[in-house]
């Protein structure tokens, strides 16, 4: 299938183009004062929800035996060097306390907790530069552009070719106009699929590429390992999220920090999935934590200003990929997981700056298409909105997003209920992840390939047929055909009915789709998922990888047509 | 800010629909605050604004009756949709334009709605979880409220009229919902339990009117206590399998809601699914008794709705089937009930 005739891809002036007044500028100019405004809160919510001394003397018992864990059991090189001194100072303060006297054991709880909160606060803390975010920006885009020119002529020389067409290799389409105009009037959380490490730049080029201000976005401290990514991440408005520390008091300093930034006005990027889907299918079940912070911050903002106060959007967005780099380690991490239950320790693969580079070169030389779709803008309750962000029903109707927090006419403040919201929010982004998702050539062929050898096997447990080599099965070629095409032509009913999107060339013959979703799946794999080999038969190199790839088909019941 | 206890019980609370249930939810309401009671028919209307009266039922003195039910919306915070599942849909429709998001709507019926896109559910020959709808899920499925609760437990109207002690649950996924109902409901002589668990709640009241019609079936053809226990317990056991089916969990079905609702019903010539069976024992054609009773027996419905999803879902649901055949297929109770005690069940409690 060939490309079409080269349009001029579309630009998008920036909607704030004085940067000064971007919210992330703002907060990064009265970082102190933001920064003690989260321990402060975040204190408030500890000692005042409910949490008594006796609970906070457990809080901080655990959280001292898991942190001593962490640093003797999984130390990482970004972990600052006085951790130990301070977690010893902690326990023996904590041996310290006098059990009797209640008032002066009540204040030196607090001291603990306040140290221990900002010291989290402190390291979770982004660092944005203005004036390294546009030497930031530039050199991605640079580089992105560059990159993607390289791989798409086929030469290095290519690398200095005047031609930077990188909206013409990712294709960004969905509500962009709409996630634009709210982005003017109200704060934006932008919710993506997460595929690979590599989302969080191609986000971040999309975000400026439409003409957005920065956004902050918690990105795993594992990143921070490496000089130079630090540095990105820092300009690019990135705060720090250790998923080594799953203490309460870490969770709830987190959770503040992303609710009083929201509050503030800053746009706000998750990866609600919480890490890169192993298993490749599109999240089913998201992490509530931080979504939840979106409903609180949204509840704030009507408590103190009042109806019209400002509305947090959430624009879910997908990312698609006919080739993720990581997909032979993400599936053997999920398969071991599903496998047993055994303890996972959050890894970190990036081990040095030789590795990063030799995966940004593939990511960048070989990628081929990218697609980004950006969703339909829902409220923090998951009621769509329209362009203007009055929130409508699922009937169409007009609601006050307001009314929500509402109890007998006044806004009250109640945790459960938010968290209750949170679940209905997070069942309508999965939705709308489902509906938004395009449908690769690659993505179907996979679905297909993988689903006919598996019914060759149907008596094998998943693991047992997983390791039966390769080389012992085949397709087909009209077999597959055959399937091939009553598949799609469910694919394209589901199209109808509005429950997934396809990419443009899904709409080819089917003897075309089918060569490029050949040519495509998993490409630069050594082994490849999916492949015809030279008696024309269909085979797999590499049945992990091909199971990955058939996952992301997964959730729409198509098992059922074949 | 939390709401005062004076504040709460300075409002008026909405129930809508006056059938002997809801008159006995306004009732025990009134006890707390005033109640604004709708009723579809005009003259139903008219009768409790001048003698305070619905049909044969007493009306407390602070339950004044409407039909208008922008009104109610408007002035109610708080509204108990308690209304026979057959018209659930086209009250809620209605009201619907009126509500929003704050209000709190909390009902009291037990049984299911089917939406199958203009067909039957005779000429349907599947069913799916996805084509069935609780009360609940109606509620959201039609409207902009969101904070939804249920009413179940052992609740014969006529008794609670009367003013003899007993007690509710209240189930819903907002805590707010729940301390809401007990403060409203609760008095000297009615008890509120609350449950989060609001699916599994609402499936305990919708299945337990099968086993009731069984049991009524069993009590008419002469049978005792050893038999209707059998009966009993066993139906326990096949609400909790077709309940995890649809999205219930096992803890519901041990309370009040399940097992004391089931005890109530399959006991008492007060309930109308009971009176069904037994009835059906005496010989009376299904098309004979549902005309001659006055309110709706919602177990009939629901054992047709329930055979479907056991097939679907291959639940193994032998009392279910066999009150199908009965009522549906010209089995008689004599021969359903001899294929049942030939049913090969082998362990007696295997769901937890």
């Amino acid at each position: 299938m060939k490309s079409g005739p080269s349009k001029k891809p579309k630009t998008y002036p920036p909607i704030i183009p004085a940067r000064e007044e971007w919210p992330v500028v703002r907060l990064s100019n009265n970082r102190k004062s933001f920064i003690s405004n989260v321990i402060k809160e975040t204190l408030d919510r500890l000692l005042h929800n409910g949490l008594n001394s006796q609970k906070l003397i457990e809080e901080l018992e655990m959280t001292l035996y898991l942190e001593s864990n962490r640093i003797r059991r999984n130390p990482w090189k970004v972990d600052p060097e006085d951790e130990q001194e301070f977690w010893k100072n902690i326990k023996s303060q904590l041996l310290d306390l006098n059990q009797t006297s209640t008032d002066s054991t009540q204040r030196a709880i607090s001291i603990m907790v306040e140290s221990i909160i900002s010291r989290y606060t402190e390291e979770i803390a982004g660092n944005f530069k203005q004036s390294s975010y546009r030497m930031a920006r530039a050199i991605i885009t640079f580089g992105f552009a560059r990159l993607l020119n390289a791989a798409r002529l086929k030469g290095p020389r290519a690398l200095f070719s005047g031609q930077l067409d990188l909206p013409d290799k990712i294709k960004v389409n969905g509500e962009i106009e709409q996630l634009r105009s709210l982005a003017k009037i109200g704060t934006v959380v932008m919710v993506p699929t997460h595929f690979s490490n590599l989302d969080s730049a191609l986000i971040g080029w999309v975000i400026q590429y439409l003409g957005l201000p920065a956004f902050i976005y918690g990105a795993g401290l594992n990143l921070f390992n490496i000089g130079i990514f630090a540095y990105f991440m820092n300009s690019l408005g990135a705060y720090k999220v250790d998923r080594r520390k799953k203490n309460l008091l870490y969770l709830e300093t987190l959770k503040t920090y992303s609710t009083e930034a929201l509050k503030y006005g800053c746009h706000s990027l998750f990866f609600p999935g919480g890490t890169r889907s192993r298993s490749g299918r599109i999240e089913d079940r998201l992490k509530l934590g931080l979504l939840s912070t979106a409903i609180e911050a949204q509840r704030c903002n009507y408590l103190t200003g009042g109806e019209k106060a400002t509305k947090i959007f959430i624009v879910p967005v997908v990312l698609n990929y006919h080739f993720v780099l990581e997909a032979p380690i993400l599936i053997h991490q999920f398969l071991e997981q599903q496998g047993q239950e055994r303890y996972y320790v959050e890894s970190d693969e990036f081990t040095n700056s030789y590795k990063i580079l030799k995966f940004l070169i593939k990511f960048f030389t070989k990628g081929s298409d990218i697609s980004v779709t950006i969703g339909k803008a829902m409220d923090p309750i998951g009621n769509f909105v329209d362009a203007q962000g009055n929130s409508v029903d699922t009937r169409n109707q007009p609601v006050d997003t307001v009314d929500y927090f509402k109890s007998f006419g006044e806004i009250t403040d109640d945790p459960q209920r938010d968290m209750e919201y949170t679940n209905m929010l997070s069942a309508r982004i999965i939705d709308e992840f489902h509906r938004r998702n395009r449908v690769f050539s690659s993505h179907l062929v996979a679905f297909v390939g993988f689903r006919m050898l598996r019914k060759k096997y149907a008596k094998l447990d998943l693991y047992n047929f997983l390791r039966i080599s390769p080389d012992e099965m085949f397709i087909d070629f009209d077999d597959f055909h055959q399937q091939f095409a009553a598949i799609r032509a469910r694919v394209f009913d589901l199209r109808t009915q509005g429950r997934l999107q396809t990419a443009a060339h899904l709409d080819g013959t089917v003897q075309e789709v089918i060569e490029h979703g050949l040519d495509n799946v998993g490409l630069y794999h050594a082994n490849r998922p999916l492949i015809r080999d030279k008696s024309g038969k269909i085979v797999s190199q590499d049945l992990y990888t091909l199971y990955y790839y058939h996952n992301r088909m997964h959730g729409y019941d198509l098992e059922r047509y074949l | 800010m939390d709401m005062t206890s004076n504040d709460i019980y300075s409002t008026t609370v909405g129930v809508v629909g006056a059938g002997s249930f809801g008159c006995a939810v306004a009732n025990i309401l009134a006890e707390n605050v005033s109640v604004l009671l709708y009723a579809r028919s005009q003259e139903v209307v008219d009768q409790m604004r001048q003698e305070q009266k619905a049909r044969d039922i007493a009306l407390h003195k602070n339950v004044q009756g409407t039909g208008d039910l922008e009104l109610m919306a408007s002035s109610c915070n708080v509204i108990f949709p308690v209304v026979p599942s057959a018209s659930f849909r086209s009250m809620i429709s209605n009201l619907a334009p009126f509500l929003k998001p704050y209000h709190i709507l909390i009902h009291g019926t037990k049984g299911f709605e089917v939406q199958l896109n203009g067909k039957s559910l005779d000429q349907s020959k599947t069913l799916q979880r996805s084509q069935v709808y609780t009360m609940s899920e109606l509620i959201r499925h039609e409207s902009s409220a969101v904070r939804v609760g249920c009413l179940a437990g052992p609740n014969l109207a006529r008794e609670i009229n009367e003013h003899q002690p007993a007690a509710t649950v209240v189930a819903s996924h907002f805590d707010e919902v729940i301390k809401l109902g007990q403060k409203l409901l609760k008095s000297d002589r009615f008890g509120v339990f609350g449950n989060n668990d609001l699916i599994g709640v609402e499936l305990c009241g919708v299945l337990k009117n099968i086993i009731a019609i069984g049991a009524g079936a069993i009590n008419g053809l002469g049978y005792g206590e050893n038999t209707k226990a059998l009966l009993i317990s066993r139906g326990m056991v096949e609400m909790i399998y077709l309940g995890k089916a649809l999205g219930g969990n096992v803890e519901a079905f041990l309370g009040l809601a399940g097992v004391g609702d089931l005890v109530a019903t399959c006991s008492s010539s007060l309930s109308r699914n009971y009176t069904l069976g037994y009835r059906l024992a005496g010989n009376e054609s299904l098309t004979e008794i549902l005309g001659s009773m006055e309110e709706v027996a919602e177990g009939v419905n629901t054992i047709k709705i329930a055979k479907k999803l056991a097939d679907n879902y291959r639940v193994r649901a032998p009392i279910t089937n066999t009150l199908y055949d009965v009522l549906f297929d010209d089995l008689s109770l004599e021969e359903g009930l001899q294929q049942l005690m030939k049913y090969p069940f082998i362990q007696d409690i295997d769901f937890l």
